[in-house]
């Protein structure tokens, strides 16, 4: 990749004179490159004033006591200024351990982490099998991933109503269950049940985009590898192991990375799954949410503490991922 | 060019799959009945799992009464389209359809337009700094809600903006952009650069080659970041429950929640409106996802 590239602007690593001033190397730099700077000028500009500016201001607010007490708020014609102060670092100390840190913090830290690990692990397990099932010569195979994408087609504030419906008490899948004489759970309301439920409905909400990635990916490894390893006598799980995992590399970095991305960031489900009924089964985006927009008087210091040590938690995994890849000498396809 | 769409055939024509007995002769293609009956058995069952609960919300929608989802049989008997007709003369249904349409279209229109450029930039030069920025571009990918949903709010109810679809589309720009950034590189990689070499050396400026060679062999690139965009502002929940205060600017995500409050539980319309809301999109869903596939993977299968 990065060969076709050089070929594009004719620069290479390592391929320069001896480095010129600081000025002189801006000022060539800006000349060369004026164009590419041009053309990302836009989304740098709208990330500055949408992204980073907010940022910073919530980063700052970690540093204070706001909450909606003392907030500027206006009611009515009166406006009325902000009274919060500046309290250091204590926000972090106080989540971090402070009294009851456990079940405030830690307790969803670990929930998170479990509900991540479980949730992606099943996205790629499920969505591999489906996708190397697609992947062969098949009757109606067409048909099979039309319907097998359809929770990815519906929206999932929808489907998660439809789900909601199911697992009622004294919905189907209970009334399933009774009728098999297997214990009927209660699945909205019994944390441990309430767990399971959630995975449940991200797995099925998830697998669709494994699936179809991982099929982009199969069907873009050369025929000739395996008709090679047929040849040399690899079975069918050897070529699978050698030829098919292999070929996967790229896109399955890049899909976990996503999936661990956006099941760690997953907001609608639990959300939607449970509204406030579930304190023991939010993970820490949704309790986050809870704490700054879920109850009075809303904390919006600690929602946003929150908010900051979540982003960190995911840039120090993804640096680690990037890290271990680089060292495996992968890529990402990015 | 990887821009392999699914429905055609695979040029995979052996079994790679573990489990499909492999066929050891010259004929490939050849495999156990057992091999593929397997096959369909458990691809039956994914099917008939994933196409289930939506099946059955489409079943409950028909039922007329609130509680009727407790009592599935009991619909059967008096199958009724009473809660469609009523959601669509007597709730803010087409309201709502307004707002989300004003500000998942204005999403996608903003996103795709600020991101071209730029995932054309990303994709031909490496300018310094480069490395840099596609960081930039991912870690914003990752921002949990809660990481800007407090300063949004102050920040918006300072500039009046709460309660007000530009505030909610400004809010989503600050993902859609960088995603659709990411997913446009994708697809200008699998562009060969043949083709903006050729248009140098007739002569075209960077900005002439974007705009008059590349961005026309672009277009299904640009309706997947397009139609993502449509799709993740359409989808959103928190930011969307938070900030749009009066009823009739909620947005579908909002309003079906409305449904289901402390006093009342009108599950029948609830339905009736997830069907109703679910059938175009998914519709349109199914339109565009051979190129959705294609889009998402480009980048994927590089390598």
């Amino acid at each position: 990749m990065t060969v076709v590239i050089d070929r594009a602007t004719g620069k290479r690593r390592g391929d320069r004179a001896p480095r010129p001033g600081p000025l002189q190397r801006m000022k060539r730099s800006y000349q060369k490159y004026w164009y590419a700077y041009a053309m990302t000028a836009p989304v740098v500009v709208v990330l500055g004033v949408l992204v980073l500016y907010p940022l910073l201001r919530g980063i700052y607010l970690t540093f204070t006591d706001a909450t909606s007490l003392n907030s500027a708020r206006t009611i009515g014609v009166n406006h009325i200024d902000a009274t919060y102060e500046f309290i250091g670092l204590d926000n972090y100390a106080d989540i971090l351990w402070g009294p009851t840190a456990y079940d405030r913090f830690w307790s969803h830290f670990i929930w998170t982490i479990v509900w991540t690990a479980l949730c992606v692990l099943l996205h790629y397990v499920i969505g591999l099998g489906l996708a190397l099932l697609l992947n062969q010569k098949l009757k109606g195979r067409t048909f099979y991933r039309l319907i097998l994408v359809l929770p990815w087609a519906v929206p999932t504030f929808v489907t998660v109503f439809g789900w909601r419906f199911m697992l009622a008490d004294g919905g189907i899948i209970n009334s399933m269950l009774d009728a098999v004489h297997l214990p009927s759970p209660l699945w909205l309301e019994d944390t441990f049940w309430q767990r399971t439920a959630a995975i449940m409905v991200n797995t099925w909400c998830g697998v669709p985009f494994m699936m179809v990635s991982l099929l982009g990916g199969l069907q873009s490894i050369d025929p000739v590898l395996y008709e090679a390893a047929e040849m040399d006598g690899a079975n069918a799980w050897q070529r699978f192991r050698n030829v098919t995992l292999p070929g996967l590399q790229s896109v399955s970095s890049t899909v976990v990375l996503l999936g661990v991305i956006w099941t760690f960031n997953q907001f609608a489900i639990i959300f939607l799954l449970f509204g406030d009924t579930a304190p023991d089964a939010q993970i820490l985006v949704t309790w986050a949410y809870y704490l700054g927009f879920g109850q009075q008087p809303r904390d919006y210091a600690q929602s946003a503490a929150y908010g900051v040590l979540l982003l960190s938690i995911l840039i120090v995994f993804t640096s680690v991922y990037r890290r271990w890849l680089a060292r495996n000498e992968q890529q990402l396809a990015i | 060019m990887s821009t392999t769409t699914v429905k055609t055939p695979p040029p995979v024509d052996g079994a790679p799959a573990g489990t499909a007995p492999a066929g050891k002769g010259p004929r490939r293609g050849e495999r156990s009945r057992a091999g593929a009956l397997t096959s369909h058995g458990i691809l039956s069952v994914a099917s008939l799992i994933a196409l289930f609960p939506i099946a059955w919300l489409i079943y409950l929608s028909l039922g007329p009464d609130k509680d009727d989802y407790l009592h599935p049989g009991g619909i059967l008997g008096k199958m009724t389209f009473d809660n469609y007709t009523f959601v669509l003369q007597h709730t803010p249904f087409f309201d709502w359809l307004w707002s989300t349409l004003v500000v998942s279209l204005g999403t996608t229109v903003i996103g795709v337009l600020v991101a071209a450029t730029t995932g054309y930039a990303v994709s031909r030069m490496r300018f310094p700094g480069y490395k840099k920025f596609m960081w930039v571009l991912l870690v914003t990918q990752m921002f949990p809600v809660a990481v800007l949903m407090v300063p949004m709010y102050e920040i918006l109810s300072e500039l009046q903006l709460i309660d007000n679809y530009f505030g909610l589309i400004l809010v989503y720009c600050s993902t859609a952009v960088p995603y659709c950034a990411w997913l446009l590189k994708g697809y200008f990689d699998t562009i060969p650069f043949e083709i903006d070499e050729a248009g140098r050396v007739d002569g075209l400026s960077p900005f002439g080659t974007f705009a008059r060679l590349i961005l026309p062999l672009a277009k299904p690139g640009l309706a997947v970041a397009a139609f993502y965009s449509f799709i993740t502002a359409f989808g959103e929940v928190a930011f969307a429950s938070t900030f749009m205060l009066s009823d009739t600017k909620y947005t579908f995500a909002v309003g079906l929640q409305s449904f289901v409050s402390e006093h009342d539980a009108q599950r029948n319309l609830m339905a009736a409106t997830a069907v109703l809301v679910a059938i175009p999109v998914s519709a349109f869903f199914y339109l565009v996802q051979k190129n959705l596939v294609t889009g998402l993977t480009a980048g994927g299968t590089k390598g």
